[in-house]
Protein backbone atom coordinates (compact mmCIF):
# COMPACT_ATOMS: atom_id res chain seq x y z
CA UNK A 1 0.00 0.00 0.00
CA UNK A 2 1.13 3.49 -0.72
CA UNK A 3 2.52 5.10 2.40
CA UNK A 4 0.45 8.20 1.73
CA UNK A 5 -2.75 6.17 1.68
CA UNK A 6 -1.69 4.71 5.00
CA UNK A 7 -1.04 8.19 6.32
CA UNK A 8 -4.53 9.23 5.30
CA UNK A 9 -5.99 6.24 7.08
CA UNK A 10 -3.99 7.03 10.21
CA UNK A 11 -5.39 10.50 10.11
CA UNK A 12 -9.02 9.79 9.34
CA UNK A 13 -9.72 6.56 11.16
CA UNK A 14 -10.06 6.37 14.90
CA UNK A 15 -9.40 3.08 16.70
CA UNK A 16 -8.19 4.23 20.11
CA UNK A 17 -11.43 3.31 21.87
CA UNK A 18 -10.98 -0.38 21.16
CA UNK A 19 -8.97 -2.30 23.77
CA UNK A 20 -6.35 -4.91 23.00
CA UNK A 21 -7.66 -8.41 22.47
CA UNK A 22 -6.77 -11.50 20.52
CA UNK A 23 -8.58 -14.33 18.81
CA UNK A 24 -9.99 -16.62 21.46
CA UNK A 25 -10.96 -13.81 23.79
CA UNK A 26 -14.58 -13.26 24.65
CA UNK A 27 -15.79 -9.74 23.99
CA UNK A 28 -18.94 -7.76 24.34
CA UNK A 29 -19.40 -5.30 21.50
CA UNK A 30 -21.75 -2.37 21.94
CA UNK A 31 -22.96 -1.39 18.54
CA UNK A 32 -24.98 1.70 17.73
CA UNK A 33 -27.99 1.12 15.55
CA UNK A 34 -29.88 3.97 13.92
CA UNK A 35 -33.50 3.28 13.09
CA UNK A 36 -35.11 6.25 11.43
CA UNK A 37 -34.17 8.94 13.90
CA UNK A 38 -33.96 6.68 16.92
CA UNK A 39 -30.67 5.36 18.17
CA UNK A 40 -30.11 2.36 20.33
CA UNK A 41 -27.20 0.28 21.46
CA UNK A 42 -27.11 -3.39 20.66
CA UNK A 43 -24.78 -5.76 22.40
CA UNK A 44 -23.11 -8.67 20.73
CA UNK A 45 -21.19 -11.02 22.95
CA UNK A 46 -19.07 -13.87 21.74
CA UNK A 47 -15.66 -15.29 20.93
CA UNK A 48 -13.27 -13.40 18.69
CA UNK A 49 -12.75 -15.76 15.78
CA UNK A 50 -10.17 -13.77 13.91
CA UNK A 51 -8.58 -10.38 13.40
CA UNK A 52 -8.11 -9.50 9.78
CA UNK A 53 -6.51 -6.71 7.81
CA UNK A 54 -3.80 -4.32 8.77
CA UNK A 55 -3.32 -0.84 10.07
CA UNK A 56 -6.41 1.12 10.93
CA UNK A 57 -8.62 -0.89 8.63
CA UNK A 58 -8.45 -4.06 10.69
CA UNK A 59 -11.65 -5.97 11.36
CA UNK A 60 -12.53 -8.62 13.91
CA UNK A 61 -15.08 -11.38 13.70
CA UNK A 62 -17.15 -12.31 16.73
CA UNK A 63 -18.99 -15.60 16.93
CA UNK A 64 -21.80 -16.33 19.32
CA UNK A 65 -24.37 -19.04 19.71
CA UNK A 66 -27.86 -17.70 19.36
CA UNK A 67 -30.04 -20.51 20.56
CA UNK A 68 -28.31 -23.33 18.81
CA UNK A 69 -27.44 -21.40 15.71
CA UNK A 70 -23.99 -19.91 15.35
CA UNK A 71 -23.99 -16.22 14.43
CA UNK A 72 -20.91 -14.38 13.26
CA UNK A 73 -20.50 -10.66 12.87
CA UNK A 74 -17.61 -8.71 11.46
CA UNK A 75 -16.79 -5.38 13.06
CA UNK A 76 -14.24 -2.88 11.73
CA UNK A 77 -12.00 -1.45 14.43
CA UNK A 78 -12.46 2.03 13.04
CA UNK A 79 -16.24 1.95 12.70
CA UNK A 80 -17.70 4.83 14.71
CA UNK A 81 -20.82 2.76 15.38
CA UNK A 82 -18.79 0.34 17.45
CA UNK A 83 -19.22 2.30 20.64
CA UNK A 84 -17.45 0.04 23.07
CA UNK A 85 -15.71 -3.28 23.22
CA UNK A 86 -15.40 -5.00 26.58
CA UNK A 87 -13.14 -7.98 27.00
CA UNK A 88 -14.89 -10.33 29.40
CA UNK A 89 -12.62 -13.37 29.14
CA UNK A 90 -9.13 -14.00 27.87
CA UNK A 91 -8.75 -17.23 25.95
CA UNK A 92 -5.67 -19.33 25.31
CA UNK A 93 -5.60 -20.59 21.74
CA UNK A 94 -2.89 -21.82 19.42
CA UNK A 95 -4.21 -20.47 16.16
CA UNK A 96 -4.82 -17.02 14.70
CA UNK A 97 -8.04 -18.04 12.96
CA UNK A 98 -10.37 -20.15 15.03
CA UNK A 99 -12.41 -21.58 12.19
CA UNK A 100 -12.38 -24.96 13.91
CA UNK A 101 -14.88 -23.58 16.40
CA UNK A 102 -17.50 -23.46 13.68
CA UNK A 103 -17.83 -27.19 13.65
CA UNK A 104 -18.02 -27.50 17.40
CA UNK A 105 -20.78 -27.09 19.92
CA UNK A 106 -21.10 -27.43 23.65
CA UNK A 107 -18.14 -28.70 25.61
CA UNK A 108 -15.98 -29.12 22.53
CA UNK A 109 -16.23 -25.44 21.75
CA UNK A 110 -14.63 -24.42 25.02
CA UNK A 111 -11.50 -22.32 25.09
CA UNK A 112 -8.91 -22.45 27.87
CA UNK A 113 -8.52 -19.28 29.82
CA UNK A 114 -5.38 -17.21 29.55
CA UNK A 115 -3.80 -15.56 32.55
CA UNK A 116 -3.53 -11.83 32.07
CA UNK A 117 -1.57 -9.91 34.63
CA UNK A 118 -2.06 -6.33 33.54
CA UNK A 119 -5.75 -6.79 33.08
CA UNK A 120 -6.74 -3.31 34.18
CA UNK A 121 -4.24 -1.83 31.75
CA UNK A 122 -5.49 -3.82 28.86
CA UNK A 123 -9.10 -3.13 29.52
CA UNK A 124 -8.83 0.61 29.76
CA UNK A 125 -6.96 1.73 26.70
CA UNK A 126 -4.25 0.85 24.27
CA UNK A 127 -0.90 2.24 25.27
CA UNK B 1 -13.90 24.46 -16.85
CA UNK B 2 -11.83 24.62 -13.70
CA UNK B 3 -9.74 21.72 -12.66
CA UNK B 4 -6.49 20.26 -11.49
CA UNK B 5 -4.08 17.49 -12.34
CA UNK B 6 -3.50 14.81 -9.74
CA UNK B 7 -2.10 11.38 -9.17
CA UNK B 8 -4.10 8.36 -8.09
CA UNK B 9 -2.57 6.88 -4.96
CA UNK B 10 -4.95 4.04 -4.25
CA UNK B 11 -8.17 3.30 -2.51
CA UNK B 12 -9.30 3.17 1.07
CA UNK B 13 -12.49 3.69 3.00
CA UNK B 14 -13.61 6.21 5.56
CA UNK B 15 -16.76 6.64 7.60
CA UNK B 16 -19.39 9.31 7.05
CA UNK B 17 -21.37 11.05 9.77
CA UNK B 18 -23.89 8.18 9.88
CA UNK B 19 -21.12 5.70 10.52
CA UNK B 20 -21.50 4.28 7.03
CA UNK B 21 -18.38 3.10 5.28
CA UNK B 22 -17.56 5.02 2.11
CA UNK B 23 -15.12 3.59 -0.42
CA UNK B 24 -12.81 6.34 -1.61
CA UNK B 25 -9.99 6.93 -4.01
CA UNK B 26 -7.06 8.87 -2.60
CA UNK B 27 -5.73 11.44 -5.05
CA UNK B 28 -2.59 13.48 -4.58
CA UNK B 29 -2.80 16.91 -6.15
CA UNK B 30 0.24 18.90 -5.22
CA UNK B 31 -0.02 22.54 -6.27
CA UNK B 32 -0.33 22.82 -10.03
CA UNK B 33 1.63 25.51 -11.83
CA UNK B 34 0.18 27.75 -14.50
CA UNK B 35 2.49 27.16 -17.43
CA UNK B 36 0.61 29.01 -20.14
CA UNK B 37 -2.39 31.26 -20.51
CA UNK B 38 -4.20 31.23 -23.80
CA UNK B 39 -6.55 34.02 -24.75
CA UNK B 40 -8.89 34.76 -27.62
CA UNK B 41 -6.50 37.42 -28.89
CA UNK B 42 -3.50 35.12 -29.14
CA UNK B 43 -4.96 31.65 -29.59
CA UNK B 44 -8.61 32.15 -30.62
CA UNK B 45 -9.81 30.62 -27.36
CA UNK B 46 -9.43 30.98 -23.62
CA UNK B 47 -7.58 28.35 -21.68
CA UNK B 48 -5.11 27.80 -18.89
CA UNK B 49 -2.39 25.21 -19.08
CA UNK B 50 -1.41 23.59 -15.81
CA UNK B 51 1.66 21.55 -15.00
CA UNK B 52 2.02 18.83 -12.39
CA UNK B 53 4.77 16.53 -11.17
CA UNK B 54 8.49 17.03 -11.35
CA UNK B 55 10.51 16.08 -14.38
CA UNK B 56 14.30 15.97 -14.61
CA UNK B 57 15.76 18.82 -16.56
CA UNK B 58 18.01 16.32 -18.33
CA UNK B 59 14.97 14.51 -19.64
CA UNK B 60 13.23 17.59 -20.94
CA UNK B 61 13.59 18.72 -24.52
CA UNK B 62 15.01 22.18 -25.09
CA UNK B 63 11.82 23.59 -26.60
CA UNK B 64 9.89 22.44 -23.54
CA UNK B 65 12.56 23.80 -21.22
CA UNK B 66 12.01 27.17 -22.81
CA UNK B 67 8.28 26.80 -22.27
CA UNK B 68 8.80 26.15 -18.55
CA UNK B 69 11.37 28.91 -18.28
CA UNK B 70 8.83 31.36 -19.61
CA UNK B 71 6.50 30.41 -16.78
CA UNK B 72 9.36 30.57 -14.32
CA UNK B 73 9.00 27.02 -13.06
CA UNK B 74 10.91 23.77 -13.02
CA UNK B 75 10.05 21.23 -15.73
CA UNK B 76 6.80 19.36 -15.13
CA UNK B 77 5.78 15.84 -16.03
CA UNK B 78 2.22 16.42 -17.09
CA UNK B 79 0.67 19.39 -18.83
CA UNK B 80 -3.07 19.74 -19.24
CA UNK B 81 -5.10 22.54 -20.71
CA UNK B 82 -8.36 23.66 -19.12
CA UNK B 83 -10.68 25.67 -21.35
CA UNK B 84 -12.37 28.75 -19.88
CA UNK B 85 -10.66 28.67 -16.49
CA UNK B 86 -12.70 30.98 -14.29
CA UNK B 87 -10.18 31.53 -11.49
CA UNK B 88 -8.03 34.57 -12.26
CA UNK B 89 -4.44 33.40 -12.59
CA UNK B 90 -1.11 34.71 -13.75
CA UNK B 91 1.68 32.86 -15.46
CA UNK B 92 3.70 30.89 -12.90
CA UNK B 93 0.99 30.91 -10.24
CA UNK B 94 0.44 27.78 -8.19
CA UNK B 95 -3.05 26.42 -7.68
CA UNK B 96 -3.78 24.06 -4.83
CA UNK B 97 -6.80 21.89 -4.13
CA UNK B 98 -8.59 24.38 -1.93
CA UNK B 99 -8.43 27.05 -4.63
CA UNK B 100 -10.61 24.93 -6.88
CA UNK B 101 -12.56 22.42 -4.80
CA UNK B 102 -14.45 22.22 -1.57
CA UNK B 103 -15.53 19.21 0.41
CA UNK B 104 -18.88 18.01 -0.86
CA UNK B 105 -18.32 19.24 -4.42
CA UNK B 106 -18.83 16.89 -7.30
CA UNK B 107 -15.99 16.37 -9.74
CA UNK B 108 -15.44 14.63 -13.02
CA UNK B 109 -12.32 12.50 -13.00
CA UNK B 110 -10.54 11.71 -16.25
CA UNK B 111 -7.93 9.00 -16.43
CA UNK B 112 -6.54 6.25 -18.59
CA UNK B 113 -8.16 2.94 -17.75
CA UNK B 114 -6.06 -0.10 -16.96
CA UNK B 115 -5.10 -2.06 -20.05
CA UNK B 116 -6.72 -5.49 -20.16
CA UNK B 117 -4.98 -6.79 -23.28
CA UNK B 118 -6.76 -8.71 -26.01
CA UNK B 119 -10.10 -9.70 -24.58
CA UNK B 120 -13.00 -11.71 -25.87
CA UNK B 121 -16.42 -10.42 -26.56
CA UNK B 122 -17.91 -11.49 -23.21
CA UNK B 123 -15.53 -9.42 -21.08
CA UNK B 124 -15.06 -6.60 -23.56
CA UNK B 125 -18.64 -5.94 -24.60
CA UNK B 126 -20.69 -7.80 -22.04
CA UNK B 127 -22.00 -10.40 -24.48
CA UNK B 128 -23.69 -13.17 -22.59
CA UNK B 129 -21.97 -16.07 -24.28
CA UNK B 130 -23.76 -19.36 -24.40
CA UNK B 131 -25.56 -20.16 -21.19
CA UNK B 132 -25.20 -23.89 -21.49
CA UNK B 133 -22.16 -26.11 -21.42
CA UNK B 134 -24.27 -29.16 -22.09
CA UNK B 135 -27.31 -29.96 -24.30
CA UNK B 136 -25.18 -30.55 -27.35
CA UNK B 137 -23.10 -27.43 -26.86
CA UNK B 138 -19.63 -28.21 -28.11
CA UNK B 139 -16.89 -25.69 -27.36
CA UNK B 140 -18.19 -22.20 -27.98
CA UNK B 141 -19.28 -20.99 -24.56
CA UNK B 142 -17.85 -17.47 -24.86
CA UNK B 143 -18.15 -16.87 -28.58
CA UNK B 144 -19.97 -13.98 -30.24
CA UNK B 145 -22.26 -16.07 -32.43
CA UNK B 146 -23.19 -14.93 -35.89
CA UNK B 147 -21.59 -11.69 -37.06
CA UNK B 148 -23.71 -11.16 -40.16
CA UNK B 149 -26.54 -12.32 -42.33
CA UNK B 150 -26.38 -14.20 -45.62
CA UNK B 151 -26.70 -13.12 -49.26
CA UNK B 152 -27.93 -9.77 -48.09
CA UNK B 153 -25.90 -7.80 -47.16
CA UNK B 154 -23.08 -10.26 -47.90
CA UNK B 155 -20.71 -8.45 -45.62
CA UNK B 156 -20.16 -7.65 -41.97
CA UNK B 157 -21.43 -4.21 -40.97
CA UNK B 158 -18.88 -1.69 -39.82
CA UNK B 159 -18.42 -1.14 -36.12
CA UNK B 160 -19.64 -4.58 -35.14
CA UNK B 161 -18.45 -5.35 -31.65
CA UNK B 162 -15.81 -8.03 -31.63
CA UNK B 163 -12.90 -9.22 -29.55
CA UNK B 164 -9.85 -6.99 -29.32
CA UNK B 165 -7.75 -4.75 -27.17
CA UNK B 166 -9.56 -3.58 -24.07
CA UNK B 167 -8.79 -0.81 -21.63
CA UNK B 168 -5.92 1.68 -21.78
CA UNK B 169 -8.37 4.31 -22.95
CA UNK B 170 -9.28 7.75 -21.77
CA UNK B 171 -12.24 7.40 -19.44
CA UNK B 172 -14.19 10.06 -17.65
CA UNK B 173 -16.15 9.28 -14.52
CA UNK B 174 -18.73 11.96 -13.84
CA UNK B 175 -20.09 13.40 -10.64
CA UNK B 176 -17.90 11.88 -8.00
CA UNK B 177 -18.30 13.45 -4.61
CA UNK B 178 -15.32 14.89 -2.76
CA UNK B 179 -15.49 13.20 0.60
CA UNK B 180 -12.51 14.84 2.24
CA UNK B 181 -9.76 17.33 1.52
CA UNK B 182 -6.48 17.31 3.42
CA UNK B 183 -5.01 20.64 2.37
CA UNK B 184 -1.61 20.34 4.12
CA UNK B 185 -0.90 17.04 2.40
CA UNK B 186 -2.46 18.11 -0.91
CA UNK B 187 -4.65 15.04 -0.82
CA UNK B 188 -8.29 14.64 -1.64
CA UNK B 189 -10.60 11.67 -1.23
CA UNK B 190 -13.18 11.06 -3.90
CA UNK B 191 -16.08 8.70 -3.43
CA UNK B 192 -15.87 5.60 -5.57
CA UNK B 193 -13.37 4.32 -8.06
CA UNK B 194 -11.37 6.28 -10.58
CA UNK B 195 -9.93 5.03 -13.89
CA UNK B 196 -6.29 4.03 -14.05
CA UNK B 197 -3.67 2.25 -12.03
CA UNK B 198 -2.02 3.50 -8.87
CA UNK B 199 0.35 6.32 -9.64
CA UNK B 200 -1.53 7.25 -12.80
CA UNK B 201 -2.24 10.85 -13.65
CA UNK B 202 -5.85 11.90 -13.35
CA UNK B 203 -7.54 15.12 -14.37
CA UNK B 204 -10.05 16.54 -11.94
CA UNK B 205 -12.66 18.71 -13.56
CA UNK B 206 -15.21 20.88 -11.86
CA UNK B 207 -18.50 21.34 -13.65
CA UNK B 208 -19.68 24.93 -13.61
CA UNK B 209 -23.05 25.96 -12.28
Amino acid sequence: MDHLVRQVEEQLLQTDHIPDFRPGDTVEVSYKIVEGNKERIQKFKGVVLKIEGEGKRKTFTVRKMSGNIGVERIFPFACPNVVEVKVTKYGKVRRAKLYYLRGRVGKKARIKERQVFKKSDNNSQKA
Amino acid sequence: MNGLIGKKLGMTSVYDSDGKQVACTVILAEPNVVTQIKTVETDQYNAVQLGFGERKEKRTTKPLLGHFKKAGTTPKRKLVEFRDFSIPVKLGDTISITDVFEEGDTVHVVGTSKGKGFQGVVKRHGFRGVGDATHGQHNRQRHPGSIGASAFPSRVVKGLRMAGRMGNQRVKIRNLKIVKILPEQHILLVKGAVPGHKGAFVILQKEEG
